[in-house]
């Protein structure tokens, strides 16, 4: 379903409001970005305390970064605004860019924390407890590391290996490879999907799993 | 969970997946439409399936749905 088809005639009553303020002028608009950015910043303050645990850090330097993270969203809204069509609430659309900068900024922040060489490690060893399974018989995990394994030498590409061990192995958040590599989530999401694809693809030839319908790629 | 369940859990993959891009483009319509409990997931499966699948792009939904809920 495309989002048009959520679009109502006019925009909510509420959202008029906010869209009207932010494109006036003077003291009306000013009081708005105001409003707005007290918004923001008390979002990223509390999405920042809601990863808190995975993030490793507070105090300051959270402030600090809710209040980048609400700045950098501020400037992305108001060059964004001629494309908010009232799909959703004027409020929700704009608490997207700053939910999103949050991310964008945990996965830079994660590399102060942890040393490039982390990427060159490969806990194979990790691997059944990396995917969530319970302890088990150590020949039935050490088969499993293995196969993929092999899997992994016989069928990914480098990038995608790269990926796939920093991800999945050594449990470096997709958006700091984000922010080492320069790209976007979409293109690391898609690697790792067609990594995933690849790794069953040659479990099942080889008689490990079976077969399941056909997954197509993400666009 | 043994490990190759847990194996074969990860690597399966959904063939609605759309992916960042398209899930992240519209995700304030999704999360207005589960904050008003309107059926996103049937409306729009393929933005289900991803957010199920992506751990950041679920963190993202969980994050708004967080903010817009406490603006009541």
């Amino acid at each position: 379903m495309d989002a048009s088809q959520d679009r109502v005639a006019g925009v909510d009553d509420g959202s008029a409001e906010w869209v009207g303020a932010l494109t006036g002028t003077g003291a009306a608009r000013e009081a708005a970005l105001a409003r707005l950015h007290d918004l923001l910043v008390r979002v990223a303050v509390r999405e920042l305390r809601r990863r808190e645990a995975g993030a490793g850090f507070s105090g300051p330097e959270l402030d600090d970064l809710a209040h980048q993270a609400a700045d950098d969203a501020m400037l992305a809204i108001l060059a964004k605004l001629g494309t908010f069509r009232g799909e959703s609430r004027f409020t929700t659309w704009a608490y997207r860019f700053v939910v999103l900068e949050v991310s964008s900024k945990l996965g830079r922040h994660y590399w102060r924390q942890h040393p490039a060489q982390h990427l060159e490690a490969e806990g194979w060893d990790r691997l059944p407890d990396r995917l969530g399974a319970e302890p088990g018989a150590h020949a039935e995990q050490a088969e499993l590391v293995k196969a993929v394994r092999q899997a992994v030498d016989e069928t990914l590409t480098g990038h995608q290996r790269r990926l796939f061990v920093a991800i999945v192995l050594n449990e470096v958040p997709l958006d700091a490879m984000v922010a080492c590599l320069g790209t976007n989530r979409n293109a690391i999401y898609k690697a790792i999907f067609d990594a995933r694809r690849k790794i069953r693809a040659f479990l099942v030839a080889n008689g490990y799993l079976e077969q399941q319908e056909r997954g197509r790629r993400p666009s | 969970m043994n490990s190759w369940a847990a194996l074969d859990r990860f690597l399966r993959t959904d063939p609605a997946d759309v992916g960042c891009e398209q899930a992240m483009e519209i995700l304030h319509v999704y999360v207005d439409l589960v904050a008003a409990d309107a059926d996103a997931a049937r409306r729009y499966p393929g933005v289900a399936a991803h957010l199920a699948a992506c751990g950041p792009c679920g963190e993202d939904f969980h994050g708004l749905l967080a903010a817009v809920t406490a603006d009541g």
